[in-house]
């Protein structure tokens, strides 16, 4: 190997000289600190590093293994190749499951982001606008417990809002949570409001960091509040909206709380089971720990492939300043 | 005073661009700025309402809910929910657990990972790099991935139904706070620690006097965020305790709805108002701090 390239051959002529032309004078003392500054850096990394390795890369490829194993944690563990991930993969609650949380990540992050814009935008307008923030923030600190708790009172058939509905629009109260087809708009509506708060105030602190030059220039040249908003503020808010967009993205398709509370078991039918929720239901439910494991692995899967084609979108529509040239 | 006022004397220019009809101009501005305020009250309400109702419907007698559950106030109003809420499951101790919990983890993670950000940002050792790159990989992984392993991890050191399994890897492991501290960090100057180091301080003495001091707000910030966090989380908790004595608060709410079902949903909606109002009202008084912090974590400590 290191004959054929031809940068291969400038390795060793390299390694053969002297370390670096370096300063001179006390070369020896400073590199003897440098050695001993080296051991402090890996004292200070220490703590996290076995963290890192005992509690998160442990039993991530632990989860990797067991994914091709049969063991409900008490009897032998035998190994069965793929075997989990073909029954996983045939598996109705699975697919179920992989298509109710990318429902719900579709329905929850676009307009849960473009509320939150809107508010945003509308909240910069405002002198005073502590009171909202409170509000709009409240069910961010609230725990999801208690939020999906709340929610279940909301959603009741005799409850305030099916009462409303069905006076308003002349129809039968709707049944959110007994009616397979509205349990998971139920979930969603929930989610997007009970995540509102976090994206209005990370977006306004974006729309606040725009120079009010670039704002007035725009204007000054004649453009309208709409024109502002498309041409100026989208596009400067556009690298905070694509980094949202990720992480909400990542946390929508890790949705359990809600289905779990709101939703008790999942829901009529299994209609608001999600792949988080499937875990859980397979390791902890019926001790199967190797297909809760595949179920873990498709789960690793799906997100590294969202994420992916969310960065590859993202050169179309994230616009970056020229700050890095 | 409106909206629309403090944008004229902001910029003043708007009328001077549309001379055509600037009586035109003024009311489509204030029709917009009318429907501002209509779309923010409705958002508003929208909002607090959920509140409203778990308060409203927490003071409603259970011969109410069953026989006009379509009524809006109580009457008569009753504490009584309040009071067999918290005689019914151990709040206070549910306070106790999640308060202790919180403190540690948050204490923890505030010294190791303002450690591990300190040595990313300043100091140069074999490997940084590729172990930094690992610590912003891992985020990546989500961590119910990892459930079943750790579950049998903790169980192996004998920590199922013990709080340390709660408290220790949040102290030890938390790749985003790594990640913020180093930011933090990097956004101090230089010749702040240079001065100490050459005046022979060693790296320890000179995080802890100097770097430390002088990363307080962002030590503040990251202890909202990881509070929050560890506060609210419930897969971990639901999975790895199991007495009732040891729930953290969510942990016991849910057990409540368990046990009391969906008849009695006065009694429910007191004992999640027993589980979010204390936190609401710290929320409230510390919203400032709280909401800035949040911000500059959704911006990735920018």
């Amino acid at each position: 190997m290191t004959v054929i390239t031809g940068d291969a051959t400038a390795t060793p002529v390299a390694s053969v000289a002297p370390p670096a032309p370096s300063a001179p004078g006390g070369l020896r003392r400073e590199s003897a600190w440098r050695r001993r500054d080296r051991r402090w850096g890996y004292v200070f990394i220490g703590p996290q590093v076995i963290g890192m390795a005992l509690f998160v890369l442990l039993p991530f490829v632990a989860s990797l293994v067991l994914a091709f194993a049969s063991w409900d944690g008490l009897t032998e563990l035998t190994w069965v190749g793929f075997e989990n991930f073909t029954a996983q993969m045939q598996d109705e609650l699975l697919l179920r499951s992989i298509g109710n949380t990318l429902l719900i990540a579709l329905i929850t992050v676009p307009i849960g982001l473009g509320l939150a814009v809107v508010i945003a935008v509308a909240l910069e307008k405002l002198k005073t606008r502590t009171l909202y923030l409170i509000l709009f923030f409240a069910p961010v600190v609230t725990s999801t417990v208690a939020v999906a708790m709340i929610w279940q009172q909301m959603f009741r058939v005799d409850g305030v809002l099916s009462e409303t509905i069905a006076k308003v629009f002349g129809i039968a109260p709707p049944d959110w949570l007994g009616d397979p087809s509205l349990a998971l708009l139920a979930v969603c509506i929930v989610s997007i409001w009970s995540s509102l708060g976090l994206n209005v105030i990370i977006f306004l602190a974006g729309l606040q960091n725009i120079s009010p030059s670039v704002i007035e220039a725009a204007r000054i040249d004649g453009a309208g509040a709409w024109r502002l908003f498309r041409s100026i503020r989208m596009p400067l808010l556009s690298p905070i909206i694509f980094f949202s967009s990720i992480v909400a993205f990542i946390s929508s398709l890790q949705t359990f709380d809600t289905v779990f509370v709101l939703t008790a078991d999942a829901g009529p039918d299994n209609a608001t089971r999600t792949i988080v929720y499937h875990i859980y239901d397979l390791g902890f439910g019926r001790f199967e720990f190797g297909p809760a494991s595949a179920a873990s692995v498709i789960l690793l899967v799906l997100t590294l492939v969202i994420t992916a084609i969310q960065f590859g979108a993202q050169k179309k529509f994230v616009h970056y300043e020229d700050d890095a040239a | 005073m409106t909206a629309a006022d403090i944008e004229t004397t902001l910029v003043g220019r708007p009328d001077l661009e549309r001379p055509s009809s600037p009586r035109a101009g003024v009311a489509r501005r204030r029709a917009g700025s009318t429907a501002l305020h209509v779309g923010l009250v409705v958002a508003g309400i929208a909002m607090v309402f959920p509140f409203a109702w778990m308060l409203i419907t927490s003071f409603k007698t259970l011969p109410q809910l069953l026989q006009d559950p379509r009524s809006f106030w109580p009457a008569p109003w009753t504490i009584d929910n309040y009071v067999e809420a918290w005689n019914a499951v151990p709040f206070g101790q549910a306070y106790l657990n999640s308060i202790y919990i919180c403190v540690l983890a948050v204490a923890g993670t505030l010294l190791t990972a303002s450690m591990a950000g300190y040595a990313f940002a300043r100091i140069r050792f074999r490997g940084s790099r590729v172990i930094f790159i690992v610590f912003l990989a891992t985020q990546m992984i989500p961590k119910q991935v990892t459930l079943i392993p750790f579950y049998l991890l903790m169980a192996q050191f004998g920590w199922v139904d013990s709080h340390l399994s709660l408290i220790v890897p949040a102290m030890l492991v938390n790749p985003f706070a790594v990640f913020l501290m180093r930011q933090f960090v990097l956004s101090l100057p230089k010749e702040l620690e240079e001065a100490a180091l050459v005046d022979g301080a060693g790296r320890w003495r000179t995080f802890w006097s100097i770097i430390l001091p002088n990363l307080k707000p962002g030590l503040g910030a990251l202890s909202i965020i990881v509070a929050l966090d560890v506060w609210n989380s419930f897969l971990f908790p639901l999975v790895l305790l199991n007495s009732p004595d040891l729930f953290t608060v969510p942990l016991l709410l849910s057990s409540f709805r368990g046990q009391f079902g969906s008849i009695n949903y006065g009694l429910v909606m007191a004992a999640s108002a027993l589980a979010t109002i204390p936190m609401l009202i710290a929320f409230v008084i510390g919203q400032r701090r709280i909401l800035n912090s949040m911000a500059a974590s959704g911006l990735g400590g920018r």
